[in-house]
């Protein structure tokens, strides 16, 4: 196995570089310290390496420096599973005394340290979609600048039904909870909207051949809307278009299933699939440009939403520093400051954090196309100010169950 | 019989193909030298790689394949003549010596490859489908059965036709005698490790296009080759081949029909055969 643990500090060339721009040499007190909880080996490699390319390209452009106060980075590999990232947050939270906490990847792994975070009142911010960490159990340490599984979904919905005029849907995602959430949201509006959804396919995690599922999708469907995670799209697309469906019925995706960072990864099979997405690698901001340059540089790879989303994760430690100031060591009110983080300017635009912890803003309607020799997700319809309770009221959002396999329920399967 | 079963039945008989090229190597390997060669998922991935940065460089496809299964028999070879050899007849420091290679192997395919998963093109004379009716047949997937029933041939023709097969043969019926009769087990060793590693490479190469290569691809594989052969019988080639189409059979028709049962009804038949038959479909009693 890899080296699990790192630390790295880049004192001399902060140093260096304070020193340049006649900054004062001496800095404000102790380092605060940043725990990156991400995922090196196995399956979910590929997410969390570019979630620590992410938060060191924004800490290099930075200097090491935010706000005045040296930053310290402690990062941990929880291997992807539950018991590794419990493992990871109580090394960080009681041996590293980290400040905050950035990760982990997957929701299950979230799941397992929501509570033990609070307890030790250290906050953390979130890239897992798990939609009840900021509504129905929200967690006053926790806010989540990126997406719940579902915000992206319900404008999918939205837009394949008013624009895209579809009628009759089919569904395919992982059989597991970042699946059923984005393809209950999904089918939700577009329900209410009018259309119809009917074959909903939940193939296992692992699966070694699509062919079986596809096999299934109804021939008089007119979209499919699918939710992959990890490495599993770029298969999926490829059997899609193998048996022939491609030019027969339109593909729709979720931000994962088109993550930008798996552009290199496809080839003319996922021209003209549209995903919903609440960043888009070709997007112009100015911190954005950045980002895709840095790791262009770097790390020869293209940026996607993981390494965005620990971007922006930084951005919100440097947003929170200046609003906390003094009192950024206390979890607590750091915690307070991170909910009240609102940025002009960030890799997915501008965006704020709602009551419940979860970012407020845009989500893109890409379509993948074909520039020069490579792939790019090309953003076609913007939607701004993008809550994670859609178009719905708050109160009657939480009155119903978390999205699941069965919730809401789906009536018209033929 | 609909169209979705036709479509499952074709693609039931590709996957036994693709699954026949990984699992004989493991049959033959753990037949012969009674090595559960723990590598074999990762022999797969490897040689996927390998072919992989090979069509990269420009090489033809079915050229890379047979690089990535070279590539594959020679560091095969070299596990077993440097490695494995020592710890003859010792089954669990074998065991443990192929599984800490398989974690090896996957680390340096992350270091190397990075954890972006890749999918090699389809090569472009053989993409496409044949559209029959309402029926859609990827023609990559159907010249992979053929390429799987040649090369099934071939293996049959060494192992029945030829002397070194008939010396594989009395290696895995019977090894002390073997050796007694003055056959050289020790090199058919080596030659069947190389095989079955190199076959394995292969198999990856020729899969890649719709398996794609990514972190995890051998712990995904090596499972199926272990039922394959406790099915078909360690050491049986007839055993891996009709073990192959019956995973490639249930594995499709399980996932579409019941898929919340589909690893159910993968190992179920595994479970059934270890207790009725232990020797497996095709395998002798006492090898």
């Amino acid at each position: 196995m890899t080296v699990k643990r790192r630390t790295i500090l880049k004192g001399l060339g902060a140093t260096a570089g304070a020193t340049a721009l006649g900054m004062p040499a001496i800095a404000q007190g102790a380092p605060f310290k940043i725990g990156l909880m991400t995922v090196k080996t196995g399956p979910l490699a590929q997410g969390g390496i570019q979630m620590e390319q992410g938060l060191l390209t924004f800490l290099k452009e930075k200097n090491n420096t935010l706000t005045g106060r040296k930053i310290e980075l402690v990062v941990a590999d929880t291997g992807g599973n539950p018991a590794g990232a419990k493992t990871k947050a109580q090394e960080l939270i009681e041996r590293d005394k980290v400040n905050v906490i950035l990760g982990p990847l997957a929701a299950f792994e979230l799941l397992a340290i929501t509570d033990y975070v609070r307890q030790n009142k250290t906050p953390l911010i979130a890239v897992a979609a798990a939609e009840d960490v900021t509504q129905r159990s929200a967690n006053p340490f926790i806010i989540r600048p990126t997406a719940t599984s579902g915000q992206c979904s319900h404008v999918m919905g939205e837009y394949a039904t008013k624009e895209l005029k579809k009628t009759r849907a089919a569904t395919i995602s992982e059989d597991f909870a970042f699946g059923y959430e984005q393809m209950s949201a999904f089918q939700r509006v577009f329900e209410d909207n009018g259309g119809k959804v009917v074959k909903k396919l939940w193939p296992p995690l692992v699966t070694p051949d699509y062919t079986p599922f596809i096999a299934q999708i109804p021939k008089n469907a007119d979209c499919v809307f699918n939710g992959f995670a990890g490495s599993n799209p770029v298969k999926f697309m490829r059997s899609y278009a193998d048996l022939g469906l491609k030019d027969r019925i339109p593909l729709l995706a979720g931000w994962t299933a088109m993550d930008d960072a798996l552009l290199r990864s496809l080839g003319d099979e996922a021209i003209g699939v549209l995903s919903a997405a609440f960043y888009s690698a070709a997007s112009e901001f100015e911190s954005n440009k950045r980002l895709v340059a840095g790791l262009a540089k770097d790390y020869n790879v293209l940026s996607g939403g993981y390494a965005a989303g620990m971007y922006i994760g930084g951005q919100c430690v440097e947003a929170a520093l200046a609003i906390a100031g003094d009192k950024s060591n206390d979890g607590t009110a750091f915690a307070e400051a991170l909910h009240k983080v609102s940025l002009k300017d960030s890799p997915r635009g501008a965006f704020s954090v709602d009551s419940k912890g979860n970012a407020i803003g845009s989500v893109f309607i890409r379509r993948c196309e074909r520039q020069g020799k490579d792939l790019v997700n090309k953003v076609i319809k913007t939607y701004d100010n993008v809550s994670q309770f859609w178009t719905y009221k708050e109160e009657d959002f939480l009155k119903n169950p978390v999205y699941s396999r069965d919730y809401p329920p789906a009536k018209n399967l033929e | 019989m609909s169209s979705l079963h036709l479509t499952l039945a074709v693609n039931s008989v590709a996957m036994g193909g693709l699954l026949f090229l990984l699992s004989s190597g493991f049959s033959l390997i753990f037949g012969l030298m009674r090595i559960p060669n723990l590598m074999h998922g990762s022999f797969f991935m490897l040689g996927a790689y390998i072919g992989f940065s090979m069509i990269g460089k420009g090489m033809w496809f079915w050229a890379a394949a047979i690089g990535g299964g070279i590539a594959m028999a020679l560091l095969g070879g070299l596990i077993e003549r440097l490695l494995l050899r020592r710890l003859a007849g010792q089954t669990l420091p074998q065991v443990l010596l192929t599984l800490g290679f398989s974690f090896m192997i996957a680390d340096i395919c992350l270091m190397i490859w990075t954890g972006d998963p890749f999918q090699p093109p389809t090569p472009a004379h053989l993409r496409g489908a044949w559209i029959v009716g309402d029926m859609v047949f990827p023609i990559y997937r159907l010249v992979m059965v053929l390429v799987a029933v040649v090369i099934a041939a071939l293996l049959w023709l060494l192992v029945d036709k030829t002397r070194i097969g008939a010396m594989i043969r009395a290696g895995v019926d019977d090894p002390e005698i073997a050796r007694a009769v003055g056959i050289k087990v020790s090199q058919l060793f080596t030659l069947i490790f190389c095989l079955g590693a190199g076959l394995a490479g292969f198999a990856g190469v020729i899969g890649a296009p719709f398996l794609s290569i990514y972190p995890g691809l051998d712990a995904e594989m090596l499972p199926l080759a272990l039922i394959i052969v406790i099915l078909g019988g360690s050491g049986s080639l007839l055993g891996a081949f009709v073990g192959s189409f019956i995973i490639g059979f249930l594995f499709n028709f399980g996932q579409a029909m019941f898929p919340n049962l589909a690893y159910v009804i993968l190992f179920l038949p595994m479970v059934l055969i270890l207790v009725l038959r232990p020797q497996g479909l095709f395998g002798k009693l006492g090898s």
